[in-house]
């Protein structure tokens, strides 16, 4: 009995292995098509303004992935893009849109900073992990209000989470230019600097900071939670079909407002990151739209966390190729933000091929 | 009578400021206000506010008219709105998403093509001083009003009788409470929502276009903050009633002009937090005419953000 269901096991196996690819492959394809389109769209754009298409790509290329140096630089602007995506990704599991990614960087950095300023002589792992704590506190309330207004007073999310965000931008200035502000400063505005033993140092061998390991890993841990566990699964029923999930008895508030949280405290460790592995404290810089980029980073992974890794790359590349065209093309460092903006709205509208036959079943 | 105004001062730049800085908030809420009683939100008008207000400032520079300018804001933020109703039209399409993809565009393309306006300087739209009577210099500043303000005010007026009085405008009130109804009648659901989306995206140019020739009168990139995003809060206020969208609009804007206000009398503390006053308020309006239960009363039956 037992040797025929280990056959059929055996039998199954590479079937289900070719299912599954063929699904990820149908998955994948409007979105391979939209980026496609994007960069013939693009390519009519730049001919319009002036700049040879040909030769923008090829210093993209250039700038982002051809020679080391530049993957580095790649690398390092991926890594807050990692975790800020997943302030859109997660949520939109659950079928909500949160934009609000950019006040959780600010927040967080925010709180990195001033925690950091007392912690001076604290040892590395401890003021670290509170550091990090403080940040992701602070995220976490921050979209975490957003998915409790939804949930307790049906304020859409949307809206309330871009409009905390500005109102987190606004106190983050305010203390930033204000209470917590360096008095040695002038030109720019920053809190005191963190001690330099307490920043997170760079992967052996090149320039790019641990801050992009704990991405990765953080994007493959939601992975999992999504995917493999019952949080996961329940999170996906609610965003399936809400009604059905609250028939089911689903805590629904719950989910939203935990799901909220950790995408909060994702966006918030992504600014805690940028304090402690590149600035060493907070300031305008934090505020540069990462936030912005993360959105397009979820809905091009569409919201699969494993997938935000690989688009988050790319877009670190964009970004990291903007000043080249910059300085070669004399191209405004707006060029990028058109670029994203193509990019989003072709996406949005391959959402229609979605699911009719490209491989002909 | 022109002594110093004291404490007094505050109410008054107050006013002066609500008219102000209501003015782009009165475009861009009665084009949200039309879009949405057709039974679509576009989330997009941020986008449309920079891309109008850069477009009116180069073509005012480029062609010494500023009024020029305000037309072309027009045809530019019509054409965002009907990028956006061609895209939702589409089966399967989200128009929050939508809505995001084109705030995103439309500052990226107006950053990208704003580049060379930075630094020249358009010649502004004029004023109408209604306080020419007055020798109190603080009080006729105030009553300096900008001829679009006057425009957004009929246009209210015109919206109003449209939406309540004609046939079309009951028909795309139709097409906001029930598509079905508006097929049985015999019209395209998706033809009226296409229109009114392209007309309150042009609403929404003309509101970008008094950011860059009236107030604060120069082209930026950090120009507009959001208030194409609070236009949308705001509807909810105003009850998706022109009118409404008035009074709200004035509201914002004394609001807003909270922080400069202060500021003009040497309160210079918090500079920051009062600039966040219209956010708070719009999230605090939000939070207290939501209810997860019902829909609210006068929202237009099909539009997906107050479910």
């Amino acid at each position: 009995m037992s040797v025929t269901t280990a056959a059929g096991v055996n039998a199954e196996r590479p079937a289900a292995l070719s299912e599954k690819l063929r699904a990820a492959a149908q998955a994948a394809a409007p979105t391979l098509f939209a980026v496609l389109v994007t960069a013939v769209i693009f390519a009519v754009f730049l001919f319009a303004a002036g700049a040879d298409p040909f030769e923008v790509y090829e210093l993209i290329w250039t700038g982002a992935f051809a020679s080391w140096f530049s993957l580095q630089n790649t690398l390092l602007r991926a890594a807050p893009l990692l975790l800020v995506a997943l302030c859109t990704a997660l949520p939109a599991r659950l079928g909500l849109v949160i934009i609000g990614g950019e006040g959780a960087i600010v927040f967080g950095g925010l709180a990195a900073a001033a925690i950091g300023v007392v912690l001076i002589d604290t040892p590395y792992v401890p003021a670290l992990l509170l550091m990090a704590a403080a940040a992701m506190v602070s995220g976490a309330a921050l979209i975490a209000l957003a998915g409790w207004l939804r949930h307790a007073r049906g304020v859409n999310e949307t809206i309330s989470s871009l409009l905390l965000t500005y109102i987190a931008i606004a106190v983050f200035n305010h203390l930033v230019e204000g209470p917590l502000r360096d008095p040695a400063s002038l030109n720019k505005p920053s809190t005191a600097s963190i001690s330099d033993h307490h920043m997170i140092g760079t992967i052996p061998g090149t320039d790019v900071h641990w801050g992009l390991a704990i991405g990765v890993v953080v994007c493959l841990a939601m992975a999992v939670l999504m995917r493999k566990t019952t949080f996961g699964f329940a999170a996906r029923m609610v965003g399936g079909n809400m009604r059905a999930a609250r028939m089911a008895g689903l805590p629904i508030g719950k989910l939203v407002i935990t799901t909220c949280a950790m995408a909060g405290a994702a966006g918030g460790l992504a600014g805690m990151i940028e304090v402690a592995a590149i600035h060493g404290k907070a300031n305008a810089s934090l505020n540069t739209g990462y936030g912005y980029t993360g959105i397009l980073v979820a809905f091009l992974a569409r919201h699969e966390p494993a997938a935000v890794i690989p688009v988050a790359i790319l877009f670190g590349g964009i970004n990291a190729a903007g000043g080249l065209l910059q300085r070669r093309m004399d191209l405004p460092d707006a060029t990028v933000l058109v670029l994203q903006g193509i990019l989003f709205v072709v996406l949005l509208a391959s959402e229609t091929l979605r699911g009719r036959s490209l491989f002909g079943r | 009578m022109s002594g110093d105004l004291g404490l007094w001062a505050v109410p008054v730049a107050m006013l002066g400021g609500a008219i102000r800085v209501s003015t782009p908030y009165i475009f861009v809420s009665l084009g949200e206000c039309l879009t949405e009683r057709s039974g679509r939100i576009n989330l997009g008008l941020e986008g449309t506010l920079v891309l109008g207000a850069m477009s009116a400032y180069g073509i005012a520079y480029l062609s010494g008219s500023p009024w020029l300018g305000v037309l072309v804001a027009m045809l530019a933020g019509a054409l965002l709105g009907g990028l956006h109703a061609l895209l939702c039209g589409l089966p399967k399409v989200n128009d929050i998403a939508v809505g995001i993809s084109l705030m995103l565009f439309g500052t990226g393309m107006a950053f990208f093509l704003g580049k060379p306006f930075v630094q020249p300087k358009a010649p502004n739209l004029p004023s109408i001083p209604l306080g020419w009577w007055i020798e109190q210099p603080e009080l006729r500043a105030a009553l300096e009003i900008n001829p679009l303000f006057v425009v957004g005010i009929l246009l209210a007026l015109a919206l109003t009788w449209f939406l309540g009085r004609t046939r079309r405008g009951l028909i795309l009130r139709a097409a906001g409470d029930s598509s079905e109804a508006v097929r049985a009648m015999g019209y395209s659901a998706e033809t009226m929502r296409f229109t009114a989306t392209t007309a309150g995206g042009a609403l929404a140019g003309i509101g970008g276009a008094f950011l860059s020739l009236y107030y604060p009168g120069s082209w930026n990139e950090g120009l507009s903050s959001g208030q194409g995003l609070m236009a949308i809060a705001l509807v909810i206020f105003a009850r998706w009633q022109p009118i409404r969208c008035i009074w709200a609009s004035l509201l914002f804007g004394a609001a807003g002009a909270l922080g400069p206000a202060l500021q003009s009398v040497g309160v210079t503390w918090g500079y920051y937090l009062f600039g966040a006053a219209p956010y708070v308020l719009t999230l605090g309006i939000m939070i207290a005419t939501c209810s997860p239960t019902r829909s609210l009363r006068g929202a237009p039956a099909e539009l997906g953000v107050t479910r």
